[in-house]
């Protein structure tokens, strides 16, 4: 034991236990599990394990539900990431995971670690990562600090997956007061794989040797698990904020891939929350065995660390790798090669016990049971918010004087604005397989060497999660899920990234339990089981709680890019046509949308959701898809964020073309208009029909029993133009409509 | 035509040039490492983009004390081709094959999209395929492409007519200096350039224009070695 650090005493009677964010319960139960008071090492190691971050013990129960097979499923939850087969053979690797805390305090560096971390997770399995998203949430650009986290949170994350050299070609961000002290930097990362070189997190084989190996262990990020795990992270320190090097792990990826290539390695896992401690706990539970490490040989960058520190340390761009016996040097070879560290730092056992030695000997010796198994489960209590049973009916009606003025203002609201100004920042097409970058509905990466590609997304909707947590839960699946298909793929799996308040707040768990039934119902019934993922609870600060935000990460597949299809308008004259029931979009008003956010705040929290439909979702999807599938489509969108009208204009900007649109037939009035245009009913997609091909898709549409409606078509001249029976209602240039579009974000930023 | 792409530790778009070469020339292109001394077996080389060694300090700054960068000094003595795209041009500047240099983008972001260029010199062994003048759309993606060369450089550049490609009207990404996007040494047989020709060779990637430079520098090759 090192002298400055408490006794095994000190660490009962002073409660230093508590400091690590154990409780008094927890204490006493180590004590119980393990037949004798914990020195001040163990109360460490375990306070990391048993922390929220690492145990899942508030979250657990509720995960348990989550569907996660199917005959696609190669490797479901548990391991460091989920794998689904993609057929010849390959499979695609994925994960989300956030990163919320630490960008709280250092923006920067906050979010290029999350990104390093998730990327870390997709090689461990022996996949070469092919490209990132994300999923951002930050407080309204209004405000100094806001904008100082979100851009700084964008060139850290561009700075390291730029560096490293995958593309990120997609993501989300959302801007909401909610989120000003919380914001949420949500990262995934997808890789693919031969279904042969699967590497997986196990420390078998008694005798084998245990490696670290990357970067030197220094004393940052320790505790950085315990810290995600606390409210309120303004309090918390800085230096439990890890620095991330792109470089380092550049190297570190390609050395590990060619390392597990060679077949020689047992288990591979990242050192990432709780370092040395849950990678080598981890790996040991997995196996059933034990892990001996003598922690004088971890290579370290200073001088003077304890066995308590070097356990703890999250250095960033490390991995822990059990080779086969007598096949050490490969790794040394391969490293050396790459210009990194592999050390022996112990071996393998059969005795269950993390053991660390240290040049006093033990400095802890603990079952790996207790760590890993014996982690504590809560069923934490929840309780219906009241606000939920006090929800008004969603308005339909709502006074708009000038609804191309209404259009311009919410093209130029954040959340739906161009996001070019970040996605210009990363690097989205290193590896020149991106055939549809960001900026689109859903991203397209290509399989090398097939004529397959991936169609990848991120999705959420905090606001209307908050409104309905079981309906928005679902409907950010379903959304998830549309975005792929519109894009010509079907959807395969969810990684889902689970970001909500205060777990110990009743209303909190209620709202976290009943979403993810929501979610859970949803994947059901789109066949996507989750696979992988992540749970970040505690956003909360100064007692506000963040929206309850599940993010959903989802992959789907194209067999041909012949399939791919975009949003943006294609060809004058062709057809334009709504997939969906224009009616339930009427009826469906304008609650929880951003109409509402944008033009009465104060009442954006008072009304209940659209209704939302999983079957008839369902049935809408495999209809467009089919129809993407038979050729008839030129261009498809989704109706989501700003409603009918701003997926429009989001398609003529693209296309830079415009559209005769005439709403004539239907029971139209004032009344009505504004939940038509700006309401956000789901389960509705406008797709351009190629003008040869629009009887023979209304053929099909019909046989499919799809409500459809034709809209519409698309004109040369770059004017959006909206009438009825009436006259014009709207009319506005396509320019200018991508101006207040393109505009809004850097008007904050530059 | 061999072609050798040269691999740093932290090369990115080693392969993607690789691939390029191999699609729109047919032709054989090897990685070759960092640590390589002799290049004598190849015909062109590529110095591709990345973050050679990490680029904290100064893009290219380290890479250039490379084993492998004397061999390609060695290389361009001689006449032979060599393309430096991206990280490429900045160490193919930082090495002195090239004048001028590249500092952070006006903006200080990393900036990363498709853009129009214009060829402004279509007679040169890189680029004789396009039409002198013809606007192209070429990615760029880049923390450091603002290019700087002193008032004397610059004349000199102008006045050989070594700005081979420049930013279209507005276009400018980065601050760079009369718009400069590439420039080729006063030989004739070395090119560096911002742009990502790599990432423009097929229709699913969004642009072919990126094709005419490889099959210009295949064709200079052939007329002057023979089919072999």
């Amino acid at each position: 034991m090192a002298a400055h650090e408490p006794s095994i005493e000190q660490v009962k009677s002073e409660k230093i236990y508590r400091q690590f964010g154990l409780t008094d319960a927890e204490y006493d139960r180590i004590v119980e599990l393990i037949g004798r008071m914990p020195n001040y090492v163990e109360t460490g190691i375990f306070s990391v394990l048993w922390s929220e971050h690492c145990s899942y013990k508030s979250s657990k129960p509720v995960l348990r539900r989550f569907p996660t097979d199917g005959p696609q499923v190669l490797q479901g939850p548990g391991e460091n990431a989920g794998i689904v087969d993609i057929g010849d053979g390959q499979a695609v690797v994925f994960k989300i995971e956030s990163h919320n805390h630490p960008t709280a305090i250092e923006p920067y560096q906050g979010a290029a670690t999350g990104v390093g971390g998730i990327i870390r997770d997709i090689f461990t399995m022996g996949a070469r990562p092919v490209a990132l998203l994300n999923s951002l949430r930050f407080g309204p650009l209004d405000d100094k600090r806001n904008r100082y986290l979100f851009g700084h949170s964008v060139a850290g994350i561009g700075g390291y997956g730029n560096c490293i050299g995958i593309p990120t070609v997609g993501g989300e961000v959302v801007f909401d007061e909610r989120y000003s002290q919380n914001p949420l930097v949500n990262a995934m990362c997808v890789g693919l794989i031969d279904q042969g070189q699967i590497a997986k997190g196990y420390a078998s084989g008694v005798g084998n040797p245990v490696l670290v190996v990357g970067a030197k262990t220094g004393r940052d990020g320790i505790h950085g698990a315990t810290f995600a795990s606390a409210e309120d992270p303004h309090e918390k320190e800085r230096s439990a904020v890890q620095v991330g090097d792109p470089f380092m792990e550049k190297l570190l990826m390609e050395a590990c891939l060619e390392l597990i290539a060679t077949g020689k390695v047992v288990g591979i896992q990242d050192m990432g929350a709780a370092g040395l401690t849950s990678s080598s706990a981890e790996m040991a539970s997995r196996a059933g065995s034990g892990l001996t490490m003598d922690v004088t040989k971890v290579p370290r960058r200073e001088e003077g660390m304890t066995a308590y520190e070097i356990m703890l340390s999250e250095s960033q761009e490390r991995m822990l790798v059990v080779m086969q016996q007598g096949e050490e040097h490969i790794a040394f070879d391969i490293f050396e090669k790459w210009g990194l560290e592999a050390t022996v730092i112990g071996n393998v056992t059969d005795d269950g016990m993390l053991r660390v030695l240290d040049d006093d000997g033990i400095a802890a010796e603990i079952p790996v049971t207790a760590l890993v198994d014996e982690a504590p489960v809560l069923s934490r209590p929840s309780l219906r918010p009241g606000y939920l049973d006090e929800l008004l009916p969603s308005p339909r009606a709502w006074q708009v004087e000038d609804y191309g003025q209404a259009l311009h203002t919410l093209l130029s609201t954040p959340t739906i604005a161009s996001k070019a100004w970040v996605y210009h920042q990363y690097d989205a097409l290193v590896r020149t397989e991106t055939f549809v970058p960001p900026g689109s509905d859903a991203a397209v990466v290509g399989v090398p060497g097939t004529k397959k590609a991936l169609a990848l997304v991120t999705d959420g909707n905090g606001r209307q999660v908050y409104l309905n947590p079981e309906q928005g839960g679902a409907m950010a699946v379903a959304e998830a899920a549309r975005n792929l298909v519109v894009t010509g793929a079907k959807p395969l799996a969810v990684t889902d990234c689970l970001n909500y308040g205060n777990p110990e707040k009743l209303d909190v768990f209620y709202q976290f339990e009943t979403s993810a039934q929501g979610i859970s119902e949803a994947c059901r019934v789109f066949e996507t089981p989750v696979i992988s993922g992540n749970v970040s609870l505690y956003n909360e600060s100064r007692g506000v709680d963040i929206y309850p935000t599940p993010v959903i990460g989802m992959v789907g597949l194209l067999e041909d890019v012949a399939h791919i299809t975009t949003s943006k308008w294609k060809a004058a004259e062709n057809p334009l046509y709504l997939l969906g029931d224009l009616q339930k979009g009427i009826d469906g008003g304008l609650g929880g949308s951003e109409f509402l956010r944008a033009f009465a705040i104060d009442q954006a929290l008072l009304y209940q959701l659209p209704e939302f439909d999983l079957a008839e979702e369902k049935q809408i999807q495999d209809a467009c898809l089919l129809a993407i599938h038979k050729g008839f489509i030129a261009a498809a969108h989704d109706v989501s964020d700003g409603g009918l009208l701003v997926a429009l204009a989001e398609m003529a900007i693209d296309g830079g073309l415009g559209a005769n649109l005439t709403l004539t037939k239907w029971d139209l009035n004032e009344a009505s208009l504004a939940s038509l245009f700006f309401g956000e009913a789901p389960s509705r997609i406008v797709v351009e029909v190629h003008r040869d091909k629009e009887e023979a898709f209304l053929k099909w549409i019909r046989q499919t029993g799809t409500s459809h409606l034709r809209l519409g078509e698309v004109t040369r001249d770059a004017v959006l133009r909206v009438s009825s029976d009436d006259g014009v209602l709207l009319e506005a240039s396509v320019d200018s409509l991508k101006n207040a579009w393109q505009g809004a974000i850097p008007a904050w930023m530059n | 035509m061999k072609t050798a792409v040269i691999q740093f530790p932290g090369s990115n778009c080693d392969e993607d040039a690789v691939k390029a070469v191999v699609a729109t020339t047919g032709e054989a292109a090897d990685l070759v490492w960092y640590t390589e001394e002799k290049l004598d077996d190849y015909d062109l080389v590529i110095v591709p983009g990345g973050f050679s060694y990490g680029d904290y300090l100064r893009a290219g700054a380290i890479a250039r004390f490379s084993p492998v960068m004397k061999a390609v000094q060695d290389h361009a003595r001689k006449g032979k081709y060599v393309l430096g795209i991206c990280n490429g041009f900045q160490i193919l500047t930082e090495a002195g094959l090239l004048p001028g240099a590249l500092r952070h983008n006006e903006s200080l972001m990393f900036q990363s999209m498709t853009l129009g260029l214009v060829v402004e010199n279509a007679a040169t062994k890189f680029t004789h395929h396009y039409d002198s003048g013809e606007t192209i759309r070429i990615p760029i993606a880049h923390g450091e492409g603002n290019y700087f060369a002193d008032e004397a450089t610059l004349r000199s550049l102008e006045a050989n007519d070594q700005i081979v490609f420049r930013y279209a009207n507005g276009e400018n990404p980065n601050g760079s200096v009369a718009d400069i996007a590439g420039i080729i040494n006063d030989k004739g047989n070395v090119l560096g350039m911002m742009p990502h020709p790599e990432r423009a060779v097929s229709e699913l990637l969004g642009s072919t224009d990126g094709k005419r430079l490889f099959t210009s520098i295949l064709t200079s090759w052939r007329d002057a070695h023979g089919r072999a």
